[in-house]
This record gives C-alpha cells, sequence and structure tokens, in this order.
C-alpha cells in the first residue's frame, strides 16, 4: 500500500532560512508544491511560509485539498493510495520531500492529529499517550514514561478528567475527550510542529470551544497548522490564513495567504472576499 | 393490477417460499442425523479405556485408541507450529504490505491451494518429504496438514487485518512510527479476535483430515517414537477400524467418530463466542 514516488525534478532552495537562527527554527516554507493521486491533481503550485510558533489555518471549501495540503506537510500524503508529490517543502532549510528523507523522523518532528478522533482501541488511555514513545523505543523507562504521560494529558487539558482511570481503554472517553487523547498523544512525542486536520469536525460546540483553547496555548511552544471548513474558526484561533480554492481542472490552488485579520477584514483576491462573505462554499 | 395476476403471483411465491424452507430443512436434517447416530453408536462405545489404553491385537478385546489422541494432538501440533509463522506473516505481508497487484495474484493462490484436493497433498508430501527421508514419519504428517492449513489462515488474517480502519494505520504512522511497529503494536492487536478465529477454524479443519495422512504419518498401533516415525491419528484409526470385520474395533470407530465431531463441535463454538465478543 505504500508509494513513494517523489519526483523531485524541479529544482528548489530554502529562500527565508537562515542558517544559525534560532527563531527560525519551526518554520516551514513550502515551495511549488503539487500533489497527486494516481494521474489527479488535488493541489498545484503552492508556495508558502508557515511562521513558527503561530497557528496557521488552510480554509475553503470542500474538494479544494486542504486535507491534501497538511497531508503533505508530514508526508502522510504518500501513505494515501497513489499519493504522489512534486516539490520541496524546507523544515530548517531541510528538504523533507527528499528521497532520501526518511518520513518516519519527519513524522516524529511533525505531529498529526485527524478529523476523527483516533485512539487506539486495543490500548488503555495511559498506553495510547506513551505510544510514540514506546513504539519507537525513544523511552524504556516506566517511570519516566508515566510522568511523560502526565505532562502531555495536563497539556492536553484532559488529566483531570481522565486522571483516576488511567488504565481504562482509550475508547470508553467522549469524542471531545478522545480527540484531546490524541493530541496528548502527538504532543507527548515533543514535536516541533502540530498538523490539526479538521479537529473538531466531529466535536459539539462545548469540546470545540476546549480544543480552540487548548490550540491557543499551544501555540506559545508550537508551530500549528489547522485545516478547517469553519471560517468563524479560523477567524477566531488563527494568526494567519491561507485560502485555497479548486481551479477549473479541479486541482486546488492557493488563492491568497496573509495574517487572518487582514484576510477576513480586506481580502485582496474577490474570491477570497465571495468566499468569506459566504456568497459560496 | 389484476386480480388473477395477483393470485397468481402470491402462488409462486408461496411455492418458493415453501421449497427453499424444505431445502433449508433438508440441509439440517443431514447434520442432525450425522451428530445424532454418532452420539448414539459412538457415546456408548466411549469409556476411560477409550482414552488410556493403546490398541490391543486382533481378537483380545478391549483396548483404546490413547496412541492415535496423542497422535493427533502431535499431528496438529506440528502443523500449526510449521503453518502459523507462514500463515499470518503471509496474511500480515497481504493486508499490509503488498501493492494492490501483488496481493490480488498472492491471494488467487492462496486461494488455489485452499482448494487443491487433500489427498494430492498428501501425495506431494510423500513424493517431496517421506521419499527422500526413506520413511513415514510424523514429521511428514505436519507438513502435510500445515499446507493444508496455511491458506486458511493467511486468508482469515487478512480478512481481518483489513476490516482494521486505516485511520487507525495512519495514527500510527503520524506518531513516527515504522510500519512494521505499527503493524505488530497496533494493527494485529485490533484485528486479534479475527485472526484467533481463523486460527481455530483452521485446526478444526486439520484434526479432521485423513487423506493427507495417508501416505505421510501412516498410523501406528505403537505410541509416539519420534518425529521420523510413523505415526497414529484418529482419523486414520477411524478409517482402518471401520473396514475392518471386528465388532469392537467397529465400535472404537464408532468412539473416535465421535470425540472427532465433538472436538470441532467445541471449537466451532468457541470460534462463535470469540465472535460475539468482537461485535460487542
Amino acid at each position: 500500500m505504500l508509494y513513494n514516488l517523489i519526483d523531485n525534478s524541479i529544482e528548489c532552495k530554502p529562500k527565508e532560512y537562515i542558517a544559525g537562527l534560532e527563531d527560525r527554527k519551526g518554520i516551514l516554507e513550502v515551495q511549488n508544491l503539487s500533489a497527486w493521486y494516481g494521474s489527479f491533481l488535488a493541489i498545484k503550485h503552492i508556495s508558502m511560509t508557515i511562521k513558527s510558533q503561530a497557528i496557521t489555518a488552510i480554509i475553503g471549501p470542500s474538494g479544494c485539498g486542504k486535507s491534501t495540503l497538511i497531508r503533505c506537510l508530514n508526508r502522510m500524503h504518500e501513505v494515501s493510495h497513489r499519493g504522489r508529490v512534486e516539490g520541496c517543502i524546507f523544515l530548517d532549510g531541510k528538504n523533507i520531500c527528499a528521497g532520501d528523507t526518511d518520513p518516519v523522523a519527519i513524522r516524529r518532528r511533525i505531529g498529526m492529529v485527524f478529523q476523527k478522533p483516533t485512539p487506539f482501541p486495543t490500548m488503555s488511555i495511559s498506553d495510547n499517550v506513551s505510544a510514540g514513545l514506546r513504539l519507537t523505543r525513544l523511552w524504556s523507562q516506566r517511570k519516566e514514561l508515566q510522568e511523560v504521560v502526565e505532562h502531555s494529558l495536563r497539556r492536553a487539558a484532559l488529566w483531570d478528567e481522565v486522571k483516576d482511570k488511567l488504565g481504562e481503554s482509550g475508547a470508553s472517553l467522549s469524542g471531545g475527550q478522545q480527540q484531546r487523547l490524541c493530541i496528548a498523544r502527538a504532543l507527548a512525542v515533543e514535536p516541533e510542529i502540530i498538523l490539526l486536520d479538521e479537529p473538531c469536525s466531529a466535536l459539539d460546540p462545548m469540546a470545540t470551544l476546549k480544543i480552540e483553547d487548548l490550540m491557543r496555548n499551544l501555540a506559545e511552544n508550537y508551530t500549528i497548522v489547522i485545516v478547517t471548513h469553519n471560517m468563524q474558526q479560523a477567524a477566531r484561533v488563527s494568526d494567519m490564513a491561507a485560502f485555497l480554492m479548486m481551479e477549473e481542472d479541479k486541482a486546488g490552488a492557493l488563492v491568497e495567504y496573509g495574517p487572518t485579520s487582514d484576510l477576513f477584514t480586506n481580502p485582496k483576491d474577490k474570491r477570497t472576499e465571495d468566499y468569506i462573505t459566504g456568497r459560496f462554499g | 393490477m389484476s386480480e388473477r395476476g395477483y393470485s397468481r403471483r402470491k402462488w409462486s411465491n408461496r411455492v418458493v417460499l415453501s421449497l427453499s424452507g424444505i431445502a433449508a430443512g433438508l440441509a439440517i436434517m443431514v447434520l442432525v442425523l450425522i451428530l445424532g447416530y454418532t452420539l448414539v453408536r459412538g457415546a456408548s462405545a466411549l469409556n476411560l479405556d477409550f482414552f488410556t489404553q493403546g490398541a490391543r491385537p486382533v481378537g483380545v478385546a478391549g483396548g483404546g485408541m490413547r496412541n492415535e489422541i496423542i497422535g493427533t494432538l502431535i499431528l496438529v501440533g506440528l502443523g500449526s507450529l510449521f503453518a502459523l509463522p507462514v500463515g499470518l506473516l503471509a496474511g500480515i505481508f497481504l493486508a499490509e504490505f503488498a501493492s494492490p497487484r501483488t496481493a490480488a495474484s498472492v491471494r488467487f493462490a492462496a486461494d488455489i491451494l485452499a482448494g487443491v484436493p487433500s489427498i494430492v497433498v498428501g501425495v506431494f508430501v510423500y513424493a517431496v518429504v517421506v521419499r527422500p527421508l526413506l520413511s513415514y514419519s510424523a514429521f511428514a504428517g505436519g507438513v502435510a496438514l500445515a499446507i493444508i492449513m496455511i491458506p486458511i489462515v493467511a486468508r482469515t488474517a487478512e480478512e481481518s487485518l483489513r476490516l482494521v480502519p486505516s485511520s487507525m494505520r495512519e495514527a500510527a504512522l503520524a506518531l513516527g512510527i515504522t510500519r512494521w511497529r505499527a503493524v505488530l503494536s497496533v494493527i494485529v492487536p485490533g484485528a486479534l479476535t479475527g485472526i484467533l478465529t481463523g486460527i481455530m477454524l483452521a485446526v478444526a479443519r486439520i484434526a479432521g483430515e485423513t487423506a493427507p495422512l495417508l501416505f505421510t504419518a501412516l498410523g501406528s498401533f505403537w505410541g509416539f517414537r519420534g518425529l521420523l516415525q510413523p505415526i497414529g491419528a484418529l482419523p486414520l484409526q477411524i478409517y482402518n477400524y471401520a473396514l475392518s470385520p471386528y465388532a469392537d474395533w467397529q465400535r472404537q470407530a464408532w468412539a473416535a467418530a465421535f470425540l472427532l465431531i465433538m472436538l470441532v463441535l467445541a471449537i466451532s463454538i468457541l470460534v462463535r463466542r470469540l465472535g460475539s465478543r468482537r461485535r460487542a
């Protein structure tokens, strides 16, 4: 099921990365990125620089390639059936799309939370959180592992709700709790960047609010990219916003990218304005 | 809609309904007859000696099938020992690693292997194991049973692994876990009840096989005397005793048949238990 057909025929170099500058850490620079499913072009020629320690929202109507784009950022796109990308993504100046980059190492630095909560049903709550560390053999000391579990659950604002039932199955939690468990699980491996693919679309408003608060707190230390079809959510939580739209050839293209306040109050592109004012989508 | 057309359709409905009902009844009746008849003839012949005594020569009363019971256990154990690693890994390969085209051809091959008549498997093992080793043996019997077992285990393992949602795979990979680790620690545990069900069905199937043992394990009147020596098995002894002219042996054949059916029935019930737990 694994296809790894990465074409690097297009030459690209990191533009904005300057070696040695600490505040550049966690910057993702996407250059001329296109992605296919087999022969179907899903997104084309996307270039954007994702700021560190900020929340970047990717918005757009359904089918515009939001999820495809975010899945490219940690090499999850190639796990899809016949998935293939072209172009470059630089993390700290290193092209993570290069054929010789180990996707497993990339995914340890760039964590991901999916649309539907995905706790591992055969593991307890605490084992779910420590799964990343245990199964990558980065950790073996049981006591330290427990500390990581507690720390991660606290950061995901779930500790108080589950501290008395860490041994129970992750599937026993409510949808919102499961999603925060997945966030805690992603945090436990200490990633630099966290990708959230419509993390609230399966949740009720209260659970959504909790996740949004959590994202704001996490943004102090992490680079966060969130895909959302909910424009209010993008306006509430994000610092930067990217608007994607499907063009005539059915491929998603980046229409506008900039600070969220600018994009929502003063869009430069007519299509962005039409979308955020609710004329379509 | 005409009144006549309606009544004709009503009648043909009744006819088809009762025909399929009768067919279902016949199918169940066959099972009831087999179970009932073996119960009547076999259960009465079942006694402590049957489990604790070896075979006796013709004309000497008594004796039992202790050696054959042990032999069946050894043969099924050997078969599982050979088949489980191959079958399970093949199932994992099919579900998790093979490209769709490779998977399709391997799956097709496994289905053909599952359809090979078991007597052909026996002849094949005779040619490649028994002849070179110059002896019928428990080992050869185990190999023959393993060949029958492998496709069943591989296909059921594949089916159960495919039932694990792909979101679990992605969630594991997104944590920076390698594919093998993800499969072993997340996917396989999620499919465990299905995999166990397949293993037990395969065990039930090979426990009752006779044909592949005829020219491999051969049968033996003694107990276990080493892996490279012939060994007895319940289905073989049923075959031998049932064909014999001696009433005492025929009685024991019924008892052995009853025991085998009970074994398979017990496994089936266990499988259903497992299955219902998975759904719960």
